[in-house]
């Protein structure tokens, strides 16, 4: 419940999303076609939204399985938000552009869409 | 890598299976758990899933030599450690031995956004590498369902939980995935759909003020079991399942004989007394001497320096001494050499399960050989007769096997049908001696006789029995032309100095 109203007494405001480095742990279990499509959303979105203030790092979990606990991963792809905060994390290839624009407050929620 | 136990050989035509060491439950299933195959085990909040799931994994890496996996969806490491110590184990030795891995995975549905197609291989990924870095044989998922809370696509995630379950099989772990009780089904999101090995139903009801658990295996690919409702109990040192219709009756039977404490009850009991390990019901109504009979046999093991164990649920040891010493039985001194040990309690203040585990656990770890159950009916008040009688049973098995001689006493109401209301435990019993009072020409007198005693040749007379200060004695039968004389009609009749012809033949009775 706090959460839900913090988030909204934030939204007229501008948020720190808006100009704050962006550091991002993209999730995935090997190159596989989702991954690859993830990844490719993923810049593409950083490119036209955060040109110079992100930074991507990729965690194959089929290499470094260990990592997926200290994110909490269970759905691949997971990208996570590290900065800035509040940590957010993003499930699925990321092909909703709109969703993932809202997941990483690059753009208001709409409070009828969910 | 680790040794087999041998508990692990199962029937041939049966699937293999991994022994839970669970009391009871390992019985009921024929063996344990379907191996390398995930079993479903629902019920409702508080039913005991988790518990059961930890014992199993704590049985299996300190028992069986299966290290195991813990993934919870719902508490922390360190709440998980925590439920483990409430049951008298301290997970984190195994944990540093590798024995046990203890892994919280949270699922906070506010945190997550869904922008597009994904999979659970984070969720196989993570299970898989706490399995295969611990090579677990055992695997303990609770509760799965959570992930429906996180995760919206739902036909996505079933789809997802199905290739979790099969993924599960291709390890070859031995899985417990519990589930909530849902209201259509077995639980909420139909997980009995994709588990199908082996189904079991816990229940935790309320029936007038007493909590009751049961057990149910619902479902079991390729093996019998029993498919009726267990109870069971959970207390400090685990869970016990106490299978109703599990008794072998295949005890050692002896055919030692012990006094009764009573030596004319001896002389009706074929001369001898009791049979050891035999179950004696006494039953009778208020006031009888059903607790004078039960006093004078847990004396006379005491004499013969055998220890035994008073479960007291009318009254306190205090109150027993006090009240025995009355009719000239002390057993203060039995107590102060702790061959004689009193366990009072009221039944009401524990549930059923309650008084089955301390009575459980006290007998097994005192080892008594004698055991005074005074009086069995006040456990009516705290459950059903189904249950008093599958509880009975199973202590009456529990206690047969170790030779203990056990006397019951019983409350009953009915003065006249005393046969009618022992609540369906008489079959469990032995000896079944019938106390009275029988109120005749303005006075109470007091009756016994041995409903009866299997395998020996037992008295088939009513006899009249008086409680003195120098004990309990049973008096000649006096008949005067065909009537039995009792009371003080029998004083009036020894007066008239012809006893001696028309008796039984046996000694004038004292008053």
């Amino acid at each position: 419940m706090s959460a839900t109203s913090a988030r909204r007494s934030r939204k007229p405001r501008k948020s720190q999303a808006t100009t704050g480095f962006f550091d991002l742990r993209l999730y995935i279990a090997g190159p596989t076609a989702r991954s690859l499509a993830a990844l490719a959303n993923l810049k593409r979105i950083c490119d036209e939204h955060l040109e110079g203030r992100y930074r991507i790092e990729v965690i194959d979990l089929l290499e470094r399985p260990q990592l997926a606990r200290g994110d909490q991963i269970l759905a691949l792809p997971t990208l996570v938000r590290k900065l800035p905060k509040p940590i957010r994390k993003l499930v699925g290839d990321l092909s909703d552009t709109e969703r993932a624009l809202v997941g990483l407050d690059l753009r208001p929620r709409s409070p009828g869409k969910s | 890598m680790s040794p087999r136990p041998a508990t692990r050989a199962a029937p041939v035509r049966s699937v293999p299976k991994s022994p839970t060491g669970i009391q009871g439950l390992d019985e009921i299933t024929g063996g344990g758990l379907p191996r390398g195959r995930p079993t479903l085990i629902c019920g409702g909040p508080g039913c005991g899933k988790t518990i059961l799931s930890m014992e199993f994994l704590i049985n299996g890496a300190r028992q069986f030599g299966e290290p195991g996996v813990f993934l919870s969806f719902e508490e922390t490491v360190d709440d998980l450690t925590m439920n483990f110590a409430s049951l008298g184990f301290d997970p984190r030795p195994l944990s540093a031995r590798r024995k046990l891995s203890l892994d919280y995975v949270r699922v906070e549905p506010h945190e997550i956004l869904e922008t597009g197609a994904y999979d659970l291989d984070g969720l196989f990924i993570r299970l898989g590498h706490a399995i295969d870095s611990i090579g677990a044989k055992r695997v303990v998922l609770d509760t799965i369902e959570t992930l429906f809370a996180g995760l919206s696509q739902t036909r996505v995630l079933r789809a997802e939980l199905r290739r979790l379950f099969n993924w599960l099989r291709t390890k070859g772990v031995t899985a417990i995935v519990t589930g909530e009780r849902g209201e259509a089904g077995m639980t909420r999101h139909g997980l009995e759909e994709y588990i199908t090995d082996c189904v079991i139903l816990l229940d935790h009801r309320v029936v007038e003020q007493n909590a009751t658990r049961r057990l149910r295996v619902v479902k079991y690919r390729g093996s019998t079991h029993g498919a009726n409702e267990s109870p069971f109990f959970i207390d400090e040192s685990g869970i016990s399942v106490l299978p109703i219709a599990s008794l072998g009756l295949q005890h050692r039977v002896g055919t030692g004989r012990l006094s009764t404490g009573v030596r004319d009850l001896d002389a009706m009991l074929g001369g001898k007394g009791y049979f050891r390990g035999s179950s004696i019901l006494v039953s009778g109504s208020a006031g009888t001497g059903k607790t004078s009979l039960a006093g004078y046999f847990a004396d006379a093991a005491c004499r013969r320096g055998e220890s035994s164990l008073y479960f007291a649920f009318e009254e306190s040891a205090a109150q027993i001494v006090r009240n025995l010493r009355s009719i000239g039985l002390d057993l203060e001194p039995w107590l102060g050499k702790g061959l004689l040990q009193v366990h009072a309690a009221r039944p009401t203040t524990s549930g059923l399960e309650g008084h089955l585990s301390a009575m459980h656990r006290l007998i097994d770890e005192k080892r008594p050989r004698v055991v005074v159950v005074d009086p069995i009916s006040n456990l009516i008040s705290v459950g059903t007769s189904v249950e008093v009688k599958a509880m009975l049973a199973r202590l009456i098995d529990f206690m047969k096997v170790r030779q203990m001689t056990a006397l019951f006493t019983s409350l009953t109401i009915d003065e006249g049908h005393p046969e009618g209301t022992d609540i369906g435990i008489s079959s469990f019993m032995d000896t079944w001696l019938v106390l009275r009072n029988i109120e005749q020409n303005g006075e109470r007198t007091r009756r016994l006789n041995v409903l009866k005693s299997r395998g020996m040749p037992h008295s088939n007379q009513v006899r009249e029995f008086v409680l003195t200060s120098h004990g309990l004695k049973l008096l000649d039968v006096v008949r005067d032309q065909g009537h039995v004389l009792v009371g003080s009609e029998r004083a009036a009749y020894a007066g008239d100095g012809a006893v001696a012809a028309r008796s039984t033949g046996r000694r004038s009775p004292r008053r």
